[in-house]
C-alpha cells in the first residue's frame, strides 16, 4: 500500500485552488483544440504543450494532465458527431457512436463515451500505480543490451504490426531515424547531417516536428484538398443516460478497460488494437438481436473505455523505462525532459514526489473533464461549424507561435516550414505518422544504449545479446515478423479494418 | 484509417498505371540516405569509442537507399499510395495548388518579418493572410480577429506564463 500513501501525497500537493484553475484551463484549452475537426489527441498536445513552459512542473504537469484529457475527449465527439474519426483509435467509436448520434441519441453516445473515460482513465490511472513502480525495480536491473532489444521491439511492432503497407512505414521510420541523427553526436560531440548550420548543433526540438508533421501538414493537405460540401454536424443536447443506458454501459466500460491497459502497457504500441477486439467482443456478446449496426450504446461504451485505458497504459513503459509507444506519448515524454526530468527506471527513486504528482494530476484532469465537458457538450458541438478559413487559420496561427515560443528564434519558424512540407508529402503518399515520431524519439536512445553496451565489451557485438531478457526480446521481434507476414494470407479482411497508424 | 479502398491517386486520375510522383519519393529518400552515408564518412572516430559516431548513420543511410529502391520496384509493379483522408479533405477534386502556395507565402513572410515586426504584428498579418488565401473575403473582419489572437496571445505569454515575446516595432507601447 506503499504506492497508495504515496499517491495520496501527491493528491494533496496538487489539489489547490491555484492548481485546480490550471487543470481546469487545461481541459477547456484542451478540448477546444481536440474537438476541431482533424485534430487528435497527439496534436492538441503538441499544439499547447510550449504553454506550459512558463509554469512550475507541479502547475505544468496539472494543466498538461488536463490538455491530455481535454484532448482525447474532444477527439471522440468530433467522430460521434461528424463520422469522421480524427485518429485510428476513434475508429471503432465512430461506427456506433454515429449511427446513435443519427437516431436522436447524440446525447447519449457522448455521456457514454464520457463517462466510459472517466471510468477507464480512473482505473487505468491506478493500475499504473501499482504496475510502474514494480516495472521500475525490475528495469533498474536490467543492461544496456535489453533496452536497445526493446526499443527495437517497439519500432518494430510499430511499423510492421500496424499500418497497411509495412513498406511505407519503415520509410517513415527511417525518416524518423534520420531526422533523430540530426545535431552533435552525444558521445563524441561532432555535429551529423547539419549541413554547416550551426542553429542545427542542437537536435531537432520534437515539438517542432511533432507541430510541424500533425498541424501545418494537416492544414496544408487540407488546404489542397479543402472539401466544397460542408460536412452534416449533428446537434447534441446535454449529455444524459438513463436507466437503461447505464444498464448496458457499465459493463462494456469495465470490459473495455480490461482490454485497452494491457495493450498500452506493452510497447506495442496504439489504441487501435484493443479499440477493435473491444468492439467486436461487445457485438459477439449482445448477440443477434442487438442494436448493432443502428447505434447500439455498448459499440461506444467498450471502445471509449479501452482508449482510454490503453492511454493510461502507455504510462508504465513511459515512467519506468522512458520508452514511448504512441504518438502522444512520444510528446509526453518531449513535454517531461523540457521539465527537467528523464523518464526511466531511475526516476521513481530519484524524484518521486514529480511522479506522484503527475499521476494524481491525472486522476484530477480526469475528473474535472467529466465535471467540466458533460454539461459544455452542446458548446463544443457548435465548434464543429467553425468555419473552415478560421479554423485552418487558426491552426497555423497558433502551429507558429508554439513553435516560436521554444526558443524564441526564427529558425525554428522555418524547420517548421520544412516538416510541414513533410508531412503533406507523407499525407499524399500514404506514409504513418507514428513510426516518424518514434523513430525521432527513440534513434538517439537506442544509439546511446548500443553504443553503451558495445563499449563495455570493447566493441564485440556478441555483447548485444550477452543478456538472457536481450534474447528473448529478439526471439519475439522475430516471431511478431513472422506472424506479421503469415497473417497477410490468412486474414486480410479483418487487418484492413483496423489499419491506418497515422496520428494526427 | 481509409474508408475506401478503391485505388485513386491524389489527382483524381482512374487507378491502373504507375503513381509516377512515387518515383520522386523513392529519389529523395535514396539522395536523404546517400547524403546520410556521405556526411558519416566525414566524421572522426575516437580511440576509446568502438561503435564510433559512424554506425548509426551508415546503417539508417543504407536502409533508406534500399527502402527507395524497394519503393521504386513497388511502383514500378503498379503499387499506389492510399492518400490520407479526413474530416475536411475531399480526395476526389484534384489538389489546390494555387491555395497552398498562399498559405506558403504567408507562412514566409512570418519567418521573415517577426524579428523585426514582433509577433503582435506578424501574427495578425499571418491569421489573417492564412483565411484570405483559405477563401475568406471578409478582410476587415479576419484582420480584426488576427490583430485580437496576436495581441492576447502575446499577452497571455508575458502576463500568464512570464514569456516575453519579441513585441518587435511595437516595443514600449504594448
Amino acid at each position: 500500500m506503499d504506492s497508495l500513501d504515496l499517491l495520496l501525497g501527491g493528491l494533496g500537493d496538487a489539489l489547490t485552488p491555484t492548481n485546480l484553475m490550471w487543470a481546469a484551463v487545461g481541459v477547456l484549452l484542451g478540448t477546444f483544440v481536440g474537438v476541431l475537426p482533424g485534430i487528435g489527441p497527439a496534436m492538441a498536445v503538441a499544439l499547447l504543450l510550449p504553454v506550459t513552459f512558463g509554469l512550475e512542473p507541479t502547475q505544468a504537469f496539472i494543466m498538461f494532465a488536463g490538455i491530455y484529457y481535454g484532448g482525447m475527449y474532444g477527439g471522440s465527439t468530433t467522430s460521434i458527431l461528424l463520422n469522421t474519426p480524427g485518429e485510428s483509435s476513434s475508429v471503432m467509436t465512430a461506427i456506433e457512436g454515429n449511427k446513435m448520434a443519427k437516431r436522436g441519441r447524440a446525447a447519449q453516445a457522448l455521456a457514454t463515451a464520457a463517462i466510459g473515460s472517466f471510468i477507464a482513465g480512473t482505473i487505468g490511472t491506478l493500475l499504473v500505480v501499482f504496475f510502474a513502480p514494480a516495472l521500475a525495480d525490475v528495469a533498474v536491473k536490467i543492461g544496456a543490451p535489453s533496452y536497445f532489444a526493446i526499443m527495437l521491439l517497439a519500432i518494430v511492432l510499430v511499423t510492421a504490426v500496424l499500418g497497411s503497407s509495412k513498406l511505407r512505414g519503415f520509410i517513415a521510420l527511417f525518416m524518423g531515424l534520420t531526422i533523430g541523427l540530426v545535431g552533435l553526436d552525444l558521445s563524441t560531440g561532432q555535429p551529423r547531417l547539419n549541413f554547416g548550420q550551426s542553429l542545427l548543433a542542437d537536435r531537432i526540438d520534437i515539438v517542432i516536428v511533432a507541430v510541424g508533421i500533425f498541424a501545418l501538414g494537416e492544414a496544408l493537405w487540407v488546404a489542397a484538398h479543402l472539401r466544397t460540401s460542408p460536412l452534416q454536424v449533428i446537434p447534441s443536447g446535454r449529455p444524459w443516460l438513463d436507466k437503461d443506458d447505464w444498464r448496458r454501459s457499465w459493463k462494456p466500460w469495465l470490459r473495455g478497460t480490461a482490454l485497452g491497459f494491457p495493450f498500452g502497457a506493452i510497447p506495442a504500441g496504439g489504441a487501435e488494437t484493443p479499440t477493435f477486439l473491444s468492439y467486436i467482443v461487445e457485438r459477439k456478446l449482445a448477440g443477434k438481436d442487438s442494436e448493432f449496426g443502428q447505434g447500439a450504446i455498448e459499440g461506444v461504451a467498450g471502445p471509449e473505455a479501452a482508449n482510454n485505458a490503453s492511454a493510461a497504459g502507455t504510462f508504465v513503459p513511459l515512467l519506468a523505462l522512458g520508452l514511448p509507444v504512441t504518438a502522444t506519448a512520444s510528446i509526453m515524454l518531449a513535454a517531461l525532459q523540457g521539465y527537467g526530468i528523464q523518464p526511466g527506471p531511475q526516476l521513481m527513486s530519484s524524484q518521486p514526489d514529480l511522479v506522484w504528482t503527475l499521476l494524481a494530476s491525472l486522476l484530477i484532469g480526469n475528473t474535472l473533464l467529466l465535471v467540466l465537458n458533460l454539461p459544455l457538450a452542446p458548446l463544443w458541438a457548435r465548434l464543429l461549424r467553425t468555419p473552415r478559413p478560421y479554423l485552418y487559420a487558426g491552426i497555423l496561427f497558433f502551429a507558429s507561435l508554439g513553435a516560436y515560443t521554444v526558443n524564441q528564434r526564427p529558425f525554428d519558424l522555418f524547420l517548421l516550414l520544412v516538416f510541414g512540407l513533410v508531412g503533406f508529402a507523407m499525407r499524399r503518399f500514404g506514409l504513418p505518422v507514428l513510426p516518424l515520431i518514434l523513430g525521432v524519439i527513440l534513434g538517439p536512445l537506442m544509439e546511446t544504449k548500443m553504443r553503451e553496451a558495445l563499449s563495455i565489451s570493447d566493441g564485440d557485438v556478441s555483447a548485444l545479446v550477452s543478456e538472457p531478457l536481450a534474447v528473448v526480446v529478439y526471439v519475439i521481434i522475430v516471431v511478431a515478423l513472422l506472424v506479421t507476414v503469415f497473417s497477410r494470407f490468412f486474414r486480410r479482411p479483418v487487418a484492413a479494418d483496423v489499419d491506418g497508424t497515422s496520428g494526427s | 484509417m481509409s474508408h475506401d479502398t478503391t485505388p485513386r491517386t491524389d489527382d483524381g486520375k482512374r487507378a491502373g498505371g504507375a503513381d509516377k510522383a512515387q518515383y520522386g519519393l523513392a529519389v529523395v529518400v535514396a539522395l536523404v540516405g546517400a547524403y546520410t552515408i556521405y556526411d558519416a564518412t566525414t566524421l572522426t572516430v575516437g580511440f576509446a569509442d568502438p561503435v564510433g559516431p559512424r554506425v548509426f548513420p551508415y546503417v539508417i543511410g543504407t536502409v533508406m537507399v534500399v527502402l527507395a529502391v524497394l519503393l521504386a520496384v513497388a511502383t514500378a509493379r503498379g503499387d499506389r499510395p492510399e492518400a490520407e483522408e479526413g474530416e475536411d479533405v475531399d480526395l476526389t477534386t484534384p489538389p489546390d495548388w494555387p491555395t497552398v502556395l498562399k498559405l506558403l507565402a504567408v507562412f514566409v513572410l512570418n519567418i521573415v518579418f517577426i524579428d523585426s515586426l514582433g509577433w503582435p504584428v506578424t501574427g495578425a498579418v499571418l491569421f489573417a493572410g492564412c483565411t484570405w488565401a483559405l477563401g475568406s473575403r471578409t478582410l476587415v473582419k479576419d484582420v480584426l480577429i488576427g490583430i485580437v489572437l496576436s495581441v492576447a496571445s502575446w499577452y497571455f505569454f508575458y502576463v500568464a506564463l512570464d514569456i516575453p515575446l519579441t513585441p518587435g516595432v511595437l516595443e514600449g507601447i504594448l
